[in-house]
């Protein structure tokens, strides 16, 4: 990859170190996280997790596989650190962020350890930024516990059925209320505002539904609040799944496909509100 | 109908489904009537001669909440399907849309008296009758902010468009934008000579743009300043009124601005006498149910009389509100042409009424 930058001296070992040639395949993905203005970066020799919570009720993460990199070194097995995810995105979208074609931003990222900051070269038409953000001390993450082997009831759906839907929920409503069932109303999201309720009921059978597994049915309450920001996420997304636990918890995994076609994923985890067995209009 | 009140009201008939507004000072009103054939499926449900119409009013914003984005909405829905549940106080709004998905939308609903207007087309003098778009090509030179805007009748028939400057206005600073349209630009003219009113442009420019994206003409019923100037639109399965308050020519030097109608009412009560066809009766106002001595300046026009049908005259609209909706005076100068309601001595108090006013106006 082309570099005019001093590239790291090669008797330097980074922790991380890691090449990208266009940067919005990152910057893009950090976006959907974006609620909150820290987040937690965490790297394997799988790739990159940015994980971002809020109100001890909602987690959301993004992956970037290794293979997504041009260049993705590890040198421990697992390196994690804090970090300011507005500077971050700041310094990623350094060169603005209108997408002109055939530009793009590349971008090399740098970490010595523990206690080093983050350092980022980009580079675009010759011109070079580098940008050093200091790392904080890890917090401890929530762990929903979510695996497959808990779920009751899960959807894939596509997401351009559901883009408009969260692009216009009923904000005067405190609550999003999912229900999923294998009978009627299969899965439907509700709202209850000022002006009244809403009801968005998608069936089973539906052109846009990929995969439909509900064995219970289940009504959870959400705060819409910290779902809402997982509206960004599903906006560049292809496909959704949703599942839910027998406690009521909701997971969100979104499917991004990037622009050189390669798969990413931002997934959401959320805490149920109040636990109802049955809808309320 | 959000560029004139708040509230949608909404009333299923028989002849079809009526929507109407009424903006806060009672100086505009518009009505919708939809037509049974407009839709697929049309029930007014079971009103016979004994049970009284169901009428509600919601909030303008909700009801818009659920239209929002039009061009998504002609993408993917179908159908939309409207229930009225009176027991359950809810209007149901449901949408059909593409991939099987179903929107489902309760609003809560007020129950309201009717909001009718009483106007009469055939009593104006003047009668204009264009495409759309060539008033809204002539109506796109004024500022956006412009309140009002005084139509005129020129010489050799040409009919001119011209910003309304208020007397209070600096000469120096203020701006005079005038427009003249030929005879020929109108598919109909029949208006008397030398006539001229002012009416809200605001309110105006909401119908106009329903009308150039329906493509159809737009007719202007209007007679002398003061008397309200009411737009129609007809259509097979629509038919539209909008009736707006105009600018008396005798208030104009006199009036000292004032928003509210209601405390002029004592003062332009001589001027309510003639409006007897026009004005509105909002079921909740009745301000001022002053009597009406006869005004020196326009001679007391007898009570409606049978011939012309108090509801019908829906100048513009095809549409004919079964009453009239007094209106409460618009905001500063304009005279109180709408008021609540016409009081002759003996009847109940204003408030209580909603009749026609025509009716009242027997004792005059």
């Amino acid at each position: 990859m082309p570099f005019s930058a001093q590239p790291p001296a090669s008797g330097e070992r980074y922790a991380l170190s890691a090449s990208l040639d266009n940067a919005r395949h990152l910057s893009s993905l950090l976006r959907a996280v974006h609620f909150q203005d820290h987040a937690t970066c965490l790297a394997t020799a799988s790739g990159l997790r940015v994980t971002v919570e809020d109100a001890k009720c909602i987690q959301a993460n993004a992956f970037i596989q290794a293979e997504v990199f041009q260049e993705f070194s590890i040198q421990e097995e697992s390196v994690m650190f804090r970090i300011s995810l507005s500077v971050l995105l700041d310094c990623l979208t350094i060169f603005g962020t209108s997408s002109l074609p055939g530009t793009s931003t590349a971008l090399r990222m740098c970490y010595r350890g523990y206690g080093y900051p983050l350092m980022l070269f980009l580079e675009e038409g010759g011109v070079v930024t580098v940008c050093k953000i200091n790392t904080q001390e890890p917090v401890e993450l929530l762990d929903f516990d979510f695996c497959s082997t808990k779920v009751v009831n899960k959807i894939i759906l596509q997401s351009e059925g559901l883009r408009e839907a969260f692009a216009e929920l009923d904000m005067t409503s405190e609550v999003l209320q999912i229900t999923m069932s294998p009978d009627k109303p299969y899965f439907r999201l509700s709202t209850f505002g000022n002006a009244g309720s809403a009801h968005l009921d998608y069936p089973r059978d539906s052109d846009l539904m990929e995969a439909f597994h509900c064995n219970q049915t289940q009504t959870n309450r959400y705060k819409i609040s910290l779902l809402k920001p997982s509206t960004k996420a599903l906006a560049l997304s292809c496909k959704v799944s949703i599942r839910t636990d027998a406690q009521g918890f909701l997971s969100l995994q979104y499917m991004i496909r990037n622009e050189d076609g390669q798969i990413c994923f931002v997934e959401y985890y959320c805490c149920p509100d109040e636990h109802i067995t049955e809808a309320e209009l | 109908l959000s560029r004139i009140g708040d509230e949608l009201y909404l009333e299923p008939t028989e002849s079809g489904l009526s929507l109407r507004a009424v903006n806060s000072s009672r100086s505009g009103f518009s009505s919708f009537l939809f037509a049974p054939l407009f839709f697929q499926l049309y029930e007014p449900g079971s009103a016979g001669p004994e049970t009284e119409v169901f009428r509600c009013k919601v909030h303008m914003k909700s009801f818009l909440g659920i239209f929002r984005s039009l061009p998504s909405l002609e993408k993917t829905v179908g159908k939309c399907l409207i229930l009225l549940k009176p027991r359950a106080s809810r209007l149901v709004l449901q949408l059909h849309c593409k991939y099987g998905v179903t929107k489902t939308h309760n609003l809560a609903f007020q129950e309201c008296e009717q909001l009718q207007a009483v106007f009469d087309t055939q009593r104006c003098a003047s009668h204009l009758c264009a495409p759309a778009r060539v008033l809204a090509e002539a109506v796109v030179h004024f500022a956006p902010t412009l309140a009002e805007v005084t139509l005129g009748t020129g010489p050799g028939g040409k009919i001119s468009l011209r910003n309304y400057v208020e007397d209070e206005a600096e000469p120096s600073k203020t701006m005079v934008t005038e427009l003249w349209l030929a005879e020929d630009e109108f598919q109909s003219v029949a208006v008397a000579p030398g006539s001229h009113i002012t009416f809200c442009l605001k309110e105006f420019r909401g119908l106009l743009s329903f009308a150039e994206a329906s493509n159809l003409p737009l007719t202007i019923h209007f007679d002398a300043p003061g008397r309200p100037v009411i737009f129609t639109l007809d259509d097979t399965v629509l038919e539209v009124h909008l009736v707006l308050a105009t600018l008396s020519d005798l208030q104009s030097n006199s009036q000292s601005p004032s928003t509210n109608g209601a405390s002029h009412l004592p003062a332009l009560s001589d001027d309510f006498a003639d409006d007897l066809e026009s004005y509105m009766v909002a079921m909740e106002a009745s301000e001022g149910g002053s009597e009406r001595p006869p005004s020196p300046t326009f001679p007391l026009r007898t009570p409606w009389p049978a011939e012309s049908k108090p509801e019908e005259e829906e100048e513009e609209e095809e549409e004919e509100e079964e009453g009239a909706v007094p209106g409460t005076p618009p905001h500063k100068k304009f005279r109180s042409l709408f008021f609540g309601s016409v009081m002759t001595p003996g009847r109940p108090g204003l408030a209580t009424t909603q009749e026609v006013l025509a009716e009242d106006s027997e004792g005059e």
